[in-house]
């Protein structure tokens, strides 16, 4: 446990339970215990004596200058400690992962619906809500830029961000050509698909808890997908040095890239610093709608040519993000999308680009599979399209055109690891298909479209099988030294020797602390292993997010455990006066395959303990020519997944019940089997919500659905039995051979759902998600 | 007002709770009891679900005095002591807990639909958690748990 002496209750735990298992197997995660019992203390649950509650005042305009703001009936209110504003910003009051571009509160002009204007802090929840009422606000409300396109083009809008530089409302322009541009082909499909704005819906809210410190700074137990970020953002608004702003991460409740970006953060340590009080935030479920970043919406133009035997010959691609009002990920989004756009395929002449802007719609930024999920949409629309034209199994178009090792992407990088999109094909295609249903018997409504709505008994019932196959980079790129450091110690704790893992790499429910705890039994041949709270008192691990952490903290851990494991058997040899060569441990003794068992690790530790602290490097990526698109090595790593969709769909009502969704995806190294099973089993729902029901209404600049009523995500009946087949194809340049997991499945799930549902209907479908709306036709 | 309820078997009084709390509220931030959920808190989510007196209830949708003088078995009580509930150990084992937010809710519900229904089949395990959104595990780990708990209380 982190000892502050004025750790809130409900702290962080120390998670110590003990499970066996190593590198390969399935141990159960180490706080299963507690989230089941209710005891797992998620930032909401943050507590502390004689605690302040706080509270947002945001912009009910998508685009407005503010005129002036008055505080003074806000504060008059009882039981109101404070009331602040962009002027008690004690900092420089900006903030952004990639681009420096967020004012912390407003400042003169508020650039979308939910804008952080000014905040309270009072002694309950309702009071603190009824005094962001009383906050009177002076806008000259403006009209909002809400169109992607002309943000993009048009200079006559007026600019969002005029110090940023670029031309109109651009935040990042990039093509990647390769090839000929002249070239023709025997039979070429176009076509522009478009995708709504899906939102991660995590469940468990944005929530933290700020305590003033002593020493002038601040300590905040929060939940978040990368410490180091939020402190360094946060420091900077405090105008506090690093080390006085002390992050501790309480249990997240879900994250898929939601919680990159500030929310909370800066304005709770504000708070707290001025009442000198503990205050508490946590949003509830409108506000988290407006409170965190969303999956940029595209608009996607794809051109296809190939050989009357299926050859791709070319692709031509523009693709449309709208950012909404702030940068957060755009130029990550941009840069994935222009580079993953081709697909898992070989392209050999390629025009794609890329156009990421500012709007005054809701700001988007990280998702699951950013910047990868839009294209995917598009390219394997093509792909089905072509098939289509060429008279083709949509399968072997995929098959003839699918990379491999050595394949060259439109990049110019040459892929020198294991990418075997064809077996995976291949493989998906012989996973055994669900029963057909049986047109005699009596159906059970509840497996048809509309389900106990009682819609349908089986008229007008379509089946469709879809597939799609796509690509991912894995980790951060484009030149960023990514790493992650890990913190590893060795004891002997009442006659047992005890390992304790300690990074700052986020647990947001994926399992990363049942890896690390892996890792370290394997590399320390121990049984017990701790795995002590995140905090910012040990290095960065990067964000959790890119389906990075057991590549990149997992090889941090590995590579803290060999030298924790190296001075253990330097202190071995010296006590035992000679070197013994091959040295290993397992099950706590110290073992040589030439002298047997030599000593207990226990008593080569005594009351020593071994802590070493070490940092992983990725091998270097570089940037892409700002022109070309080229680089050598853009991503470290591509993972690549396939599924299978089987849909019926109701084509009177436009209804659509998935029937199987079944995944073939390659893991390099299948370090928890269990947990990759469950990766892919909650990626691919996330994936299907997009291709059938989930997108943000925006309408002018306003989100027209930001609740759980409106906003629908898949619940246990939407969701069918998913079969999963995992193959280990090793990475040589990964920590074991991983592949990152987390974002392929949400990427191939919702186009192959699309896929069958076109399959069923026979329509065209180019946008997602696909409601009754556009298979009955009646979409405006 | 005084809120005088039964939680988890114990009697329980908050004081100057404000008569628009709801019973979540209650329990999270009066009573010291944060294992139910507050994840969208109108109702859509399950992540609140507690029995009230032997009903599962959404506790964001019950106003805290409607609790008043009546029973209430949140996720913290479903543990006998140490020894969790089969529910309980079966999510532990499936793996049906992944970041863990909607696992309080679901448990209620899973604990009451085999409570009601010993052997469910597949079918009536979706329509009786249809009401508990998941956001991690796509739900299949779920079925495992519920089914796997289902057997095991048989056998208990």
């Amino acid at each position: 446990m982190s000892a502050h002496v004025n750790a809130p209750s409900r702290a962080p735990q120390d998670l110590s339970e003990s499970i066996t298992g190593g590198v390969g197997e399935s141990p159960s995660r180490p706080d299963g215990n507690l989230k089941v019992r209710g005891d797992y203390a998620y930032s909401s649950d943050l507590w502390a004596e004689d605690m302040l509650w706080g509270a947002t005042l945001r912009s009910p305009h998508p685009y407005a200058r503010i005129a002036g703001i008055d505080v003074g009936q806000a504060l008059a209110y009882p039981g109101v400690y404070a009331v602040l504003t962009h002027e008690d910003v004690p900092g420089d009051n900006r903030y952004g992962l990639k681009i420096v571009d967020q004012p912390v509160l407003a400042e003169d002009v508020v650039r979308f619906r939910g804008e952080a204007v000014a905040l309270v802090a009072a002694d309950h929840p309702e009071t603190a809500r009824r005094a962001v009422e009383l906050i009177a606000v002076d806008y000259e409300v403006l009209d909002p830029v809400t169109d992607p396109k002309r943000a993009a083009h048009d200079g006559t809008l007026p600019k969002l961000h005029p110090e940023s530089g670029r031309e109109n409302n651009l935040v990042r322009y990039q093509p990647v050509v390769r090839g000929r541009q002249d070239v023709s082909a025997d039979v070429v499909v176009s076509g522009t698909y478009t995708l709504g704005m899906q939102d991660q819906a995590f469940l468990g809210p944005e929530s933290g808890l700020a305590i003033p410190a002593e020493d002038g700074g601040v300590e905040l137990y929060l939940s978040t997908q990368d410490l180091h970020s939020d402190r360094k953002q946060t420091a900077r608004a405090l105008g506090l040095p690093p080390d006085k702003v002390r992050l501790t991460m309480s249990g997240v409740g879900g994250a898929f890239g939601g919680r990159e970006d500030l929310s909370i953060q800066a304005h709770v340590c504000m708070l707290a610093m001025h009442t000198g009080k503990p205050v508490k935030m946590m949003y509830d479920r409108e506000e988290s709608f407006y409170g965190h970043v969303h999956r940029h919406p595209a608009e996607m133009y794809f051109e296809h040519g190939a050989t009357r035997e299926g050859k791709l010959v070319y692709l031509k691609a523009r693709m449309y993000f709208d950012g909404g009002a702030y940068a957060s990920k755009t130029p990550v989004v941009v840069g994935n999308a222009t580079t993953l756009g081709t697909g898992p395929y070989e392209v050999p002449n390629v025009d794609i680009a890329g156009w990421g802007v500012y709007t005054n719609n809701p700001p988007c930024g990280a998702m699951r599979g950013l910047g990868a999920v839009q294209p995917a949409f598009a390219y394997e629309a093509q792909m089905d399209k072509l098939a289509s034209a060429l008279d083709m199994d949509p399968v072997e178009l995929r098959q003839r055109n699918a990379v491999d090792q050595g394949s060259v992407l439109h990049t110019g990088q040459k892929l020198d690891y294991p990418a075997p999109v064809g077996e995976l094909i291949e493989r998906a295609r012989n996973l055994p298909m669900p029963p057909e249903r049986d047109p005699a018997a009596e159906p059970d409504i509840r497996d048809l479209p509309g389900g106990a709505a009682n819609t349908t008994h089986g008229e007008d019932v379509a089946r469709g099988v879809g597939y799609a196959a796509i690509i991912k980079n894995v980790s951060y790129a484009e030149g960023a030294d990514d790493y992650s450091t890990a913190r590893v110690s060795l004891q002997a704790v009442g006659g047992e020797a005890v390992a304790m893992v300690h990074t700052a790499a986020a647990e947001v429910g994926q399992g990363l602390v049942t890896v690390q705890q892996q890792i370290a039994r394997t590399e320390l041949g121990v049984e017990r292993v701790n795995i002590h709270p995140n905090d910012t008192s040990v290095g960065d691990s990067g964000s959790s997010s890119a389906s990075r952490q057991t590549y990149i903290t997992g090889g941090a851990v590995k590579t803290a455990c060999e030298a924790v494991r190296e001075t253990l058997f330097e202190r071995a040899t010296a006590r035992l006066g000679h070197a013994v060569p091959d040295l290993t441990i397992v099950d706590g003794k110290l073992v040589s395959d030439s002298h047997g068992v030599l000593a207990d690790v226990v008593d080569i530790l005594g009351d020593e303990v071994i802590e070493c602290t070490r940092e992983y490097h990725h091998r270097p990526t570089y940037p892409l020519d700002p022109e070309t698109g080229q680089s050598e090595l853009v991503h470290v790593q591509h993972a690549f997944s396939v599924h299978r969709a089987v849909v019926d769909v109701d084509t009177q009502l436009g209804l659509v019940k998935v029937v199987a969704l079944d995944c073939v995806q390659d893991v390099g190294k299948s370090v928890n089997p269990d947990a990759i099973v469950g990766q892919i089993q909650g990626g691919a729902v996330q994936g299907m919500g997009l291709a059938v029901m989930e997108e943000i209404q925006v309408s002018d600049g306003l989100i027209r659905n930001p609740s759980f009523t409106d906003y629908l995500i898949p619940t246990i009946l939407d969701t069918p039995p998913m079969k999963v087949d995992i193959i280990e194809r090793g990475d040589p340049h990964a920590p074991y051979g991983v592949r990152g997991v987390g974002e392929p499945p949400t990427i191939s799930a919702g186009p192959a759902v699309l896929a069958a549902i076109r399959a069923a209907t026979g329509l065209d479908l180019t946008h997602a998600p696909a409601g009754p709306e556009h298979i009955t036709g009646t979409a405006h | 007002m005084r809120l005088n309820l039964t939680v988890n078997g114990r009697p329980h009084q908050a004081d100057e709770a404000w008569e628009g709390e709801s019973l979540l509220h209650v329990l999270r931030e009066r009573l010291g009891l944060p294992g139910s959920k507050n994840a969208c808190e109108q109702g859509e989510c399950g992540s609140c679900t507690v029995y009230l007196d032997d009903v599962p209830v959404c506790s964001c949708m019950v106003a805290a005095g409607q609790a008043q003088g009546r029973a209430v078995r949140t996720v913290e009580g479903l543990a006998d002591g140490d020894r969790l509930d089969a529910v309980q150990q079966s999510f532990v084992d499936s793996g049906a807990v992944q970041c863990g937010f909607c696992t309080p809710g679901l448990l209620v519900q899973a604990h009451d639909l085999i409570e009601r229904n010993p052997e469910p089949t597949d079918a009536e395990i979706r329509e009786s958690l249809a009401g508990n959104l998941c956001r991690c595990t796509g739900y299949e780990k779920i079925m495992d748990a519920v089914r796997l708990a289902a057997q095991r209380k048989a056998v208990s």
